[in-house]
């Protein structure tokens, strides 16, 4: 057997510490609020629609299974139970997802907040982030700001056409014509985040880009009630005022399906279970899922997601 | 050829794009959460030199590109093509200006050097990292003086001018860094 010259870890001096250290400090953190720590199942039955993330499936005694790219829907399954405010530390997978700030395995905080609104949870992510990383400059703007200020354009208003012929008088671009919401990832992350300094809350980003956010009309425009965090330009959180109609959810599940089936691409089994809790009811509520190992980067200001990882991807 | 998907470019990876070769510097995955994922590519064309930075949408491949680096050994120039040749296999290639381009004013029969092949002719050449020239041309030396720290020009025997310190001659060997164009030190030969 070839001797494996890889068998060390990969994170650097202090990230298993840090790391610890961070798990206790989160976990008094929610203490001293009154949300729940729990802990639901990474291998299951059915997974999301998404077509922007790739889940990975596994192969359970003859039967299919999903590693889970979020707890977001059981922990909405608890939230319908009754459970009130909860948080869980947990592994997330996504296929394909490995680079500098992505490993294709890696550890989620989630928590969901029934009763508050948007604004209310992204005050307590601040509160957190900063208690952290120790630190407090931030900025809220939305997303429609946030393109008129750093490239001078509307995203609401530009089309597609538009859109690209703007982007490609500024990158180069290899791909050939994509729809408004392809155009307006690739203007955010090339040419947007690098800008961006300290904290910085975006919200209210177009209907097209909801997830499973609610909208709400805006003036002229419907926007989602969605916010992201980014920490000098990098994503860090991604939260919701949450979708609670199980219809509305049911048509978003289908319209995912349908654009992966446009794309040539597998449909995926649709979630029964979450829109049964919601037909129940889900309790109004606000939610956010944050990258833990990136937050763990920022605290330690490592380069890397492999230096604060005991194992990367190319080590396990 | 092979083709490569972006989740295979590698830093030195050789690749067609638009009709010509070339080399992979940086690749780096950016995708936002909830969005497409892209691959931002830092590249150097291998014909002219040029790096810039595309992006790919992730998942896209490129096909490989058949280019090669041999070490080789500088046999001479005829004045239109520099001639080098293979030390294992005695193969002999030759190699026009814009193949050789700055590396010529480096360039000392019987020294190695990199070749770079592309389709089995060379498309570029580099320069060992240090060469060790004769000066051809350079004002008297001043003797003794080791500490001033003034320097001036000299000529090379191949042609190159670099800035030397006042003490050498015409004449004495002296060892270059090809990659800052600058004098190092007295040659050892």
């Amino acid at each position: 057997m070839a001797q494996a010259d890889d068998w060390q870890p990969s994170a650097i001096a202090g990230a298993l510490a840090g790391r610890a250290e961070l798990l206790q400090q989160l976990r008094a953190f929610f203490a001293a609020r009154g949300v729940l720590e729990v802990d639901t199942p990474l291998l299951c039955s059915d997974t999301i629609t998404d077509p922007a993330i790739t889940p990975i499936a596994c192969d359970q005694a003859g039967a299919k299974r999903w590693l889970q790219t979020s707890p977001e829907y059981a922990m909405k399954r608890l939230l319908a139970a009754g459970s009130g405010p909860i948080y869980q530390v947990c592994k997330a997978f996504r296929a394909g997802e490995a680079g500098g700030r992505h490993n294709p395995e890696f550890t989620l905080l989630e928590w969901y907040r029934p009763g508050f609104s948007l604004a209310a949870l992204m005050a307590e992510v601040a509160e957190l982030v900063q208690a952290v990383l120790g630190t407090s400059l931030h900025r809220v703007v939305s997303y429609r700001e946030l393109f008129q200020q750093h490239l001078g354009v509307d995203p609401f208003v530009l089309g597609a056409e538009e859109l690209e012929r703007f982007a490609r008088q500024r990158l180069d671009y290899s791909g050939g014509s994509e729809d408004r919401d392809t155009w307006l990832d690739l203007l955010l992350t090339h040419l947007i985040e690098p800008e961006l300094e300290g904290l910085v809350f975006v919200y209210d980003y177009p209907a097209s880009q909801a997830a499973l956010a609610r909208l709400r009309q805006e003036g002229d425009i419907t926007v989602a009630e969605r916010f992201e965090l980014y920490v000098n330009g990098v994503e860090l959180a991604n939260g919701y005022f949450e979708l609670t109609d199980a219809t509305e959810q049911r048509a978003r599940f289908e319209a995912d399906n349908r654009a992966l089936a446009a794309r040539g691409e597998p449909t995926r089994p649709i979630d029964a279970r979450l829109l049964a809790a919601m037909e129940s009811g889900l309790p109004s509520c606000a939610g956010v899922a944050l990258g833990l190992d990136r937050l763990l980067m920022m605290k330690l200001g490592a380069e890397r997601v492999q230096d604060v990882l005991s194992f990367d991807w190319s080590r396990c | 050829m092979a083709s490569y998907s972006t989740n295979e470019f590698r830093s030195g990876l050789k690749v067609m794009l638009d009709g010509d070769p070339c080399s992979i510097i940086e690749n780096e995955f950016v995708k936002p959460g909830k969005g497409q994922a892209f691959n931002r590519v830092r590249l150097r064309n291998l014909k002219s030199g040029r790096v810039w930075e595309r992006t790919f949408k992730s998942g896209e491949s490129l096909e490989g590109a058949d280019v090669m680096d041999r070490t080789m050994e500088y046999l001479y120039s005829d004045g239109e093509f520099w001639h080098f040749m293979e030390p294992d296999t005695y193969e002999q290639y030759q190699a026009d200006k814009d193949a050789v381009g700055d590396a010529a004013q480096w360039l000392k029969e019987g020294d190695r050097c990199e070749v770079t092949l592309y389709n089995d002719s060379p498309l570029a050449v580099v320069a060992a990292n240090f060469v060790e020239l004769e000066i051809t041309e350079t004002d008297p030396g001043v003797k003794g003086d080791t500490a001033s720290g003034g320097s001036k020009p000299a000529t090379l025997s191949t042609g190159a001018v670099v800035k030397v310190p006042l003490f050498l001659s015409q004449g004495e060997i002296i060892r270059i860094d090809t990659r800052s164009g600058e004098y190092v030190g007295r040659g050892k030969s």
